[in-house]
């Protein structure tokens, strides 16, 4: 069970809001990276965001660029999940990638107000808001082995030891 | 039941017959990467492998920001130039080349029916020669490197089916504009485009990549027009290895097909700060805007400078303009020199810069400031994309971009022809 505060946004947040280009090859530590987390998005956000927070978003979130830092920046700013409408295929990948949640339901977003405090239940699949609770679509075995390892890299890692 | 050129491909990679939905592990052909190269080296050294498994597969294209505009910059280059030298990565290409898209495909590895992936968003583009090919993130790409292998879903297939000549003034650039304004960003997310109709049989290879590049822009995994005896033309002399094409079964089941009719197109312009946030030209003409931008891997190629120096010859940039022409690559840069479109674009006034990806990603060479306004033939328009997030991009054709820099505002291009 995971709890955490909402930061709700809309439509379409693409990857240059999320995280922008003329930083992609000069910021890398992950401090640093947080720090300009939505920042041509949110200004506030980097600033106060908390460890366990949440991001809740409408349709396509993460259009754009292949740039995995859009999902790396969210993971170092602390966002413990991304709940949206739907995710660009890219960032969807990548999120699973760097071992960050994102989960699919329409109705959770309708229901979640700004601010809020929700709660998500991996195991069962059901997301609890003020509102009331919504299932997500559960993920895939290959999925969710990646994110049991914490991201695509340790779980490769894991794998290649295991081949030797 | 027939099948799509997706299925096909995916099903030939696999060695099993998939469809739409199944979930495939592959290994690609071809593994594109470029300035991000230094930090998916950084992830590879994480796996505890030693060795790149397959550096024949590995094509690596310095281009974001080429030369380095900073010691950061400069330090990744050169962590990449040691890598390929250690691993013996045949397939580098170094800065003076051009953008990664353009210089993959004239060096011959878009190829029909090869599974292409790399770590662009705009690597649909490789479909224009009816590869299928898909962007991935960095970490995806490192493992690639260690284990040559991959999940995908196969997707579905949307068909947009286009009928009918452009008119004058309309180009590929127009026509997919019009397409992701009226379909949405996201409408093909997780699927295929399958670009088809006589007016992309018409088209150019040049003017196929606009479409299948800017399929990334609908959301789209992979983009693809049916190769034919245009595509075979293009590739003699280039293609680095054999291919077969494969395309769409006649029955093949498409999620939906989208019929477009281009014979009364007007030019189209995408405004801020969304790429389907599309207007025809007569609605946004007289806008002012402070920089514009000739290149990029939609519109930096040898038909799109002509189209530009043809409106350029003769006339001066508006002065509150500053127009940067970027070639898409070094060999696109050299026709361009020696058919005299260079001089042209230096006689009005334009900057031209070296082959690269310039200042389409905010990161040098023309960054702009709160309150400016950028006119730009590239594929993307978000908010702070080309620097400041309070300034504003447009997107057009090279022929609107052109014309509309001698006036100072947008324009239409259909004046100057």
């Amino acid at each position: 069970m995971k709890k955490g505060r909402v930061w709700k946004y809309g439509d379409n947040v693409n990857t240059d809001v999320i995280f922008p280009g003329k930083y992609t090859y000069s910021v890398m530590e992950p401090e640093e990276m947080a720090r300009h987390a939505l920042e041509d998005l949110d200004p506030d956000f980097a600033q106060q965001v908390k460890p366990g927070d949440m991001i809740v978003a409408g349709r396509n979130f993460g259009c754009g660029s292949s740039r995995e830092q859009a999902a790396t920046c969210l993971k170092y700013a602390g966002v413990q999940a991304v709940i949206a409408r739907s995710f660009a295929r890219i960032f969807f990948r990548n999120a699973i990638n760097q071992g960050l949640p994102v989960l699919q339901s329409e109705e959770a977003v309708d229901s979640i107000k700004s601010g809020e405090e929700i709660e998500i239940d991996f195991a069962s699949g059901k997301i609890k808001t003020e509102k009331g609770v919504f299932a997500f679509s559960p993920f895939p075995e290959s999925v969710l082995g990646i994110l049991k390892e914490g991201g695509l890299i340790p779980y490769t890692r894991k794998r290649l030891k295991e081949k030797d | 039941m027939g099948k799509t050129f997706s299925e096909k491909v995916l099903s030939l990679k696999a060695g099993k017959e998939v469809q739409a939905g199944d979930v495939v592990t592959v290994s690609p052909d071809y593994i594109l990467s470029h300035d991000n190269s230094a930090a998916i080296i950084k992830e590879f050294q994480k796996l505890g492998v030693k060795n790149v498994r397959s550096p024949q597969k590995l094509v690596i294209i310095l281009d974001h920001v080429v030369p380095a505009s900073s010691e950061k910059y400069a330090a990744n280059h050169k962590t990449i130039r040691e890598f390929v030298a250690e691993q013996k990565i045949p397939n580098f290409f170094d800065v003076p080349n051009g953008i990664c898209h353009q210089v993959f495909s004239e060096n011959g590895f878009a190829l029909p029916g090869k599974l292409i992936l790399g770590a662009d968003s705009h690597t649909t583009s490789y479909g224009a020669f009816g590869a299928f090919s898909a962007g991935i993130g960095r970490s995806e790409v490192a493992s690639l490197w260690a284990t040559d292998e991959i999940w995908l879903r196969v997707p579905e297939t949307i068909k947009v089916e286009i009928n009918g000549a452009l008119p004058s003034g309309a180009y590929a650039k127009d026509v997919i504009l019009k397409i992701i304004g009226d379909e949405g960003a996201d409408r093909a997310n997780y699927k295929a485009v399958e670009f088809a109709g006589e007016a992309v049989k018409g088209f150019s290879l040049a003017s196929r990549l606009v479409l299948t590049n800017m399929a990334a822009e609908m959301g789209a995994k992979n983009g693809y027009c049916e190769p034919d005896e245009r595509t075979v033309q293009w590739l003699e002399n280039r293609a680095k290895d054999d291919f077969d094409a494969v395309t769409s079964d006649p029955g093949a089941r498409y999620e939906a097909v989208l019929v477009y009719d281009i014979s009364s197109l007007e030019p189209q312009v995408a405004c801020p700060h969304t790429v389907d946030n599309v207007k025809p030209i007569s609605e946004v003409e007289g806008t002012v805007f402070h920089q514009a931008l000739v290149g990029t891997c939609t519109n930096g190629r040898l038909e799109d400078l002509e189209l530009a120096a043809g409106i350029f010859k003769g006339k001066k940039v508006h002065p509150r303009v500053r127009v940067l022409i970027i070639p898409a690559s070094r060999q696109e840069y050299l026709q361009a020199l020696k058919k005299g479109f260079i001089e042209i674009f230096a006689d009005a006034g334009c900057i031209v810069l070296n082959p690269g990806c310039g200042p389409c990603l905010g990161a040098h060479q023309g960054i702009l400031a709160p309150g400016e306004v950028a006119l730009s033939t590239a594929n993307r328009n978000f908010r702070g994309r080309m620097g400041s997030r309070d300034s504003e991009i447009y997107l057009a054709s090279p022929a609107t971009v052109a014309a509309s820099s001698i006036e100072g505002k947008i324009a239409d291009p259909r004046k100057f022809l």
